[in-house]
């Protein structure tokens, strides 16, 4: 860093503006963040010790009741299906990675019209996914929906979302539609970028297909893999709006996941238990936490390795 | 190229894959196609049984007329509009200001704050949700889209501080350096230079930042109710408890809600995939 002048003579503000001027641009963002994001994850700590039904304020209308909002949690029937189902959608929501892969692989040449096709297949994750939940579930429909009458020319039959062992499936399905879409143009840009040379050299050496693939695309592909996994995480543990706009959590709420259980116990018409919302919150929180830690562990080591 | 160009195979295996492609993207397309083709259909046709067969007449118009001059549905659009424009802007100039600081100083501190943004954008939104609420119906801006912006504007800073930060990253420090040797003052380096380069990454950012937010759906429940704030996520459900099993309307109603970010990718489609595919590659 080079400064022009003799510092004595500088203004205060002009000596340390390199530490000033990130401030200031800083503070507007920083401010707006801290009050909307970062203290309501402490206060939702501190509601959920206390029995509140969101009316008037904490202090007032709140009891404390230290942990037992969290003891009820561990008795509690509804929240054991909600994260037995949050623990289908993440297992099962990985399957995204592998099936846009597959359709990248598919779709990477270059014949007429390659691109309208990319981007037709990709137009599913722009949709909301309150109207791909309301498109899956006339998909679904029984007896009219479009599934059915494909299944009826084979003689059977299926009401997924009627059925409280199907519909979570069938609500993880129509999940990975958009999800599946996004991963695939994550690596159709990671392919887009795979070095010509390796590959001409690997087939030299003999290598092909499978083989291919796993020893020298995958490798290259690792940053986009990277992406395709923390979104695909976070979507699963958000899943929110699908549930709600194709089942509502029922039947017999065999499909409620954590972000949704909890909606319902806070604000919906089950009631307003704002503490007891707040523990289930804290929960998905805290397995949420494990995905965050590890993924700023990785970015900071690439940042680490990548410092100037 | 990996799999190997299709050019380079029999011809047999060309035409194979040309005719291969179109029918894999019916199948992808399919439980929307089925939803287009409802929208199109008569009302009699559903009380009739006739789901799937040959429409027995054309209604676009009628169809797509009802939701546009027949219900709620145009001000929820509007309320979209309303709510979702005022967040990007906001959005993308807090995030230009704080990508700025983070990218080009070194302070300590810096690595710390960059990553508050990145784990708080990762955050369940249920955590947040009972706060949020509170603080929004004290500040008197429960079920107003006022009330909405300002937390989207606030939660979206941190991804999009974490596009803008790296982004400028990327740019040649050499030119900020030679600035500073020159003297321009900082905030000129900001606004003259910086910004400048700027422009592909608040045009992806942009266009990002729109449809997420217009498809957002968990905030607009938990911090409006009614048409007079509420976007046109939350709205579908009032529209169709409007017409409960009128398939043809309510399939019209989720296609023209579905319709302004899929116009928005389709028109900008360059800027939105270099958006959402920032980093997939080293």
């Amino acid at each position: 860093m080079t400064i022009a002048t003799d510092p004595e003579t500088q203004g205060w503000f002009q000596r340390n503006r390199m530490i000033i001027t990130p401030l200031l641009f800083l503070l507007p963002g920083v401010a707006f963040f801290a009050v909307y994001v970062i203290s309501p994850i402490f206060q939702s700590f501190y509601i959920s010790t206390f029995e509140w039904n969101g009316l008037g304020s904490l202090s007032e209308q709140g009891e404390f009741v230290g942990m037992q909002n969290y003891s009820e949690l561990m008795a509690d029937r509804n929240f054991e299906v909600s994260l037995w189902n949050n623990v289908k959608w993440l297992a099962l929501y990985l399957l995204a990675i592998p099936g846009g892969l597959f359709i990248a692989l598919f779709l990477n040449q270059t014949i007429r019209g390659i691109r309208v096709y990319k981007s037709l297949f990709f137009f599913p994750f722009v949709i909301s996914q309150v109207v791909v939940g309301l498109v899956f579930s006339w998909f679904y429909l029984p007896n009219v929906g479009l599934l059915n009458v494909v299944l009826g020319w084979f003689g059977t039959e299926v009401n997924i979302l009627g059925n409280p062992d199907l519909a979570t499936y069938g609500i993880i399905a129509a999940g990975l539609w958009p999800q599946t879409a996004y991963c695939m143009i994550l690596y159709l840009t990671g392919l887009n970028a795979v070095d010509p040379e390796q590959i001409e050299a690997a087939r030299l050496d003999g290598a092909r297909g499978r083989h291919m693939l796993w020893h020298v695309i995958l490798p290259q592909l690792r940053p986009a893999t990277f992406i395709a996994f923390v979104v695909t995480i976070i979507g699963a543990l958000r899943s929110f709006d699908l549930i709600s706009v194709m089942t509502n959590g029922g039947p017999f709420g065999s499909t409620r996941v954590l972000s949704f259980y909890m909606f319902e116990k806070a604000l919906s018409e089950y009631g307003f238990r704002m503490g007891y919302g707040s523990a289930i919150a804290v929960i998905l929180f805290l397995i949420m936490l494990i995905f965050i830690g590890y993924f700023l562990w990785s970015m900071w080591r690439d940042e680490r390795d990548a410092r100037r | 190229m990996f799999p190997t160009p299709i050019e380079k195979r029999s011809r047999a295996a060309q035409i194979t894959y040309q005719s291969l492609v179109p029918l894999a993207l019916i199948m992808w397309l399919l439980p929307l196609i089925a939803v287009a083709l409802f929208s199109i259909r008569p009302g009699v046709d559903f009380s009739n049984g006739n789901y799937w067969g040959v429409p027995s007449s054309f209604e676009l118009f009628t169809n797509y007329g009802k939701v546009f001059f027949e219900s709620d549905m145009p001000r929820y659009l509007w309320n979209s509009v309303l709510i979702t424009v005022p967040t990007v802007i906001g959005a993308v100039a807090l995030s230009c200001m704080t990508g700025f600081a983070l990218g080009i100083y070194r302070f300590r501190g810096n690595l710390l704050i960059f990553f508050m943004f990145i784990a708080g954008n990762f955050v369940p939104f249920q955590i947040l949700m009972v706060p949020v609420r509170d603080l929004t119906v004290d500040a008197g801006l429960y079920d107003t889209k006022l009330g909405l912006v300002l937390f989207h504007v606030a939660f979206q800073t941190g991804f999009c501080t974490l596009f803008m930060r790296n982004f400028i990253r990327a740019l040649p420090y050499e030119l900020i350096e030679a600035a500073r040797v020159e003297g321009v003052k900082e905030w000129r380096i900001f606004w003259y230079i910086v910004l400048p380069l700027m422009k592909p990454a608040i045009a992806a950012l942009s266009v990002l930042i729109f449809t997420f937010i217009w498809n957002d759906y968990f905030w607009a429940v938990v911090l409006t109710q009614g048409p007079d704030a509420q976007p046109v996520t939350a709205g579908i459900t009032s529209f169709n408890s409007q017409f409960v099993a009128q398939y043809h309307l309510m399939s019209a109603g989720s296609i023209v809600a579905a319709l302004p970010p899929v116009l928005m990718f389709f028109l900008m489609q360059r800027h939105f995939i270099a958006g959402l595919t920032l980093g997939a590659v080293k």
